[in-house]
């Protein structure tokens, strides 16, 4: 097993290789303006630090957001077509569980949430039982807008942290963005254990903006 | 090789706008050209809207890419190369295209080309009528762009003589047909109409016309205005519009500007050669009045089928061949979409050649000018 993980749903453009057993190698950048010009050098530095070439791997892993559609995109996109252009299957994880699976590696147990920035004040959440336990679909909202149990949970991710005045327990030492290191752990994982696996397609969860032109403008003057 | 130099096997991939455009060419041969169009998801909202527009690319881009090889009957280990539109476009809807450009061609071991939206449209007519004259006048026009061009060399030199100061040539047909409840897009209705009525019966303004204006600029926002208001004046009286007789006089003021321009430029630079590319370039009275002028001023017309016209991948593997078969660099794994990338910039080859994009660029939405990433 050779797996080629990505992810680029939250401001880390993040890539891993993972050989069944452990993670090879990976590369980790923080620049949630530049996710289309890093992901293919990153994907290539990971592949020559392990020594191996696109065409021995056997499996695609993508995180599939919720995260900022231009960003998110660009990483499931090139993992469909890496997978159509080596025959290789695409595996979809929701990224929030890629950082809760992280968050339980970093040695956090029972309740909590996953939290990112959504932008234009929301955030993309979903709460969990523990590290590989999603207990709600993810859904995006206003922190300000969240029951009071969510809230006061310990909670992960930039999005908790960046509304830190709405979650009151924020984990600030444990993984802020996604990791393809830990997306590929959880994806090795459920391949040994038959776990499921999403689509390779965005979850947006918000329909496109969209303003219908008001009637054109009268130009008589009046 | 001999073969591979002069005709090399190339996949293009087109996302700028609202097609997803996948062609595959060899040489100056069109092997295939699939395109999935989202236009029937903008029609509601009268224009293209981003968003949609780049949803779509994700959802049609593999299957799009399988048709065109299916279509070509060839394999992707054959190809050359990898081309795609870097630029100009709606930002968020390039990098789609961009970055699934860059998988492939990575994940087949081949060189990936990014190239200019402009100059492929002056390119694809190498599939239609064989080789571009040195140097080539061209006139684009389209929802997105009014063009007059002038290329010397495809791949390298392409110089702009003039463009719209205000509206597309495209923009204005639209927004028109909306005015008189056509429909969106404007330009095929709007050419429908016209034929039934008299292009002389109102006389609308030509824009940048007057002998002091720039002579291979356009303006169409003032004809549009005048349109507009003409309409609503007898809708005021509560006359009804004669529809046909308006589209056909707005119709010939935007294609009596548009051909008198090019006509002009051939013969101030002394070339015998007229390409028209672009959407519009399908409008039929554009096509007989082009044709009409250019042969009274010795100059031959080049128009492609109006499928090559519109926005398509062939048209991008089109030019993608041609940086095949005259050498140029190929770009590099860290290539990215630019939304307004230069018309001088026929392509965007690597850092090791120098001339990279290490200018740190930001992506604005078109309409809102909101950053797309942040
Ligand atoms: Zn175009």
């Amino acid at each position: 097993m050779l797996l080629l993980a990505l992810d680029t749903a939250t401001p880390a453009v993040t890539v891993a290789l993972h050989d069944g057993e452990s993670v090879i190698a990976r590369s980790d950048q923080v620049d949630a303006r530049r996710h289309g010009e890093l992901l293919l050098p990153a994907v290539d530095r990971v592949l020559a630090e392990a020594g191996r070439t696109l065409d021995a791997v056997t499996g695609i892993v993508v995180g599939v957001g919720p995260g900022p559609y231009t960003g998110l995109r660009v990483g499931i996109v090139t993992a469909a077509t890496f997978g159509a252009a080596l025959s290789v299957p695409v595996h979809g994880l929701c990224t929030l569980d890629g950082i809760a699976y992280a968050a339980g590696q970093a040695g956090l147990t029972g309740e909590f949430v996953v939290a990112t920035d959504a932008r234009r004040k929301e955030v993309y959440w979903a709460r969990y039982a523990d590290a590989r336990t999603r207990l709600t679909e993810p859904a995006v909202d206003r922190p300000a807008e969240l029951p009071e149990q969510i809230a006061s949970m310990p909670s992960v991710g930039a999005g908790a942290a960046l509304y830190s005045g709405v979650f009151t327990d924020v984990r600030e030492e444990l993984p802020q963005h996604q990791s393809a290191a830990a997306l590929a752990e959880l994806a090795a994982e459920k391949l040994r254990t038959g776990g499921e696996f999403l689509p390779d397609q965005p979850l947006y969860l918000r329909r496109p903006d969209a303003q219908v032109p008001a009637n054109y403008k009268v130009v008589t003057p009046k | 090789m001999a073969r591979k130099a002069d005709e090399p096997l190339v996949l293009g991939i087109e996302t700028s706008c609202d097609e997803t455009g996948v062609g595959i060419v060899r040489g100056h041969t069109l092997l295939a050209d699939a395109v999935a169009s989202s236009v029937d998801e903008h029609a509601r909202f009268g224009g293209v809207v981003p968003e949609v527009a780049s949803r779509a690319h994700l959802e049609a881009m593999v299957p799009t890419i399988q048709r065109a090889l299916k279509e070509a009957g060839v394999s992707a280990k054959d190809l050359d190369g990898i081309a795609v539109t870097a630029g100009p476009g709606l930002a968020g809807a390039l990098l789609v295209g961009v970055s699934a450009a860059k998988a492939y061609a990575y994940a087949l071991g081949k060189p990936l080309y990014g190239v200019n939206h402009l100059a492929s449209h002056i390119c694809v007519d190498q599939l239609e009528h064989g080789a571009l004259p040195e140097p080539t006048m061209a006139l684009l026009v389209s929802g997105g762009h009014s063009s007059l061009l002038l290329a010397p060399d495809i791949t390298s030199d392409v110089r702009p003589l003039g463009s719209t100061i205000d509206d597309a040539a495209g923009e204005a047909f639209d927004k028109i047909a909306r005015v008189l409840h056509l429909g969106f897009p404007g330009g095929p209705v709007i050419d429908r109409y016209a034929r039934e009525g008299d292009p002389a019966a109102i006389r609308f303004p030509r824009g940048l016309t007057g002998p002091r204006d720039p002579l291979y600029d356009f303006s169409f926002s003032g004809l549009k205005t005048a349109v507009a208001r003409w309409i609503e004046a007898k809708r005021a009286a509560g006359e009804e519009v004669p529809v046909a007789d308006v589209a056909a006089s707005f119709q010939e003021a935007v294609v009596d500007v548009l051909t008198r321009k090019a006509v002009r430029a051939c013969k101030d630079e002394g070339v015998d050669h007229l390409m028209i590319g672009g959407g519009v370039a399908a409008n039929t009275r554009l096509r007989a009045m082009a044709e009409r002028r250019c042969e009274d001023a010795g100059i031959t017309l080049r128009v492609p089928r109006p499928k090559l016209c519109t926005d398509n991948g062939a048209m991008v593997a089109a030019l993608g061949a041609e940086m095949v078969a005259r050498g140029r660099a190929a770009s590099s794994w860290d290539l990215s979409a630019d939304s307004s990338l230069p018309v001088t910039e026929t392509h965007v080859p690597g850092h090791e050649h120098g001339h990279g994009h290490d200018h740190d660029h930001d992506h604005f939405h078109e309409l809102s000018k909101d950053n797309l990433y942040s």
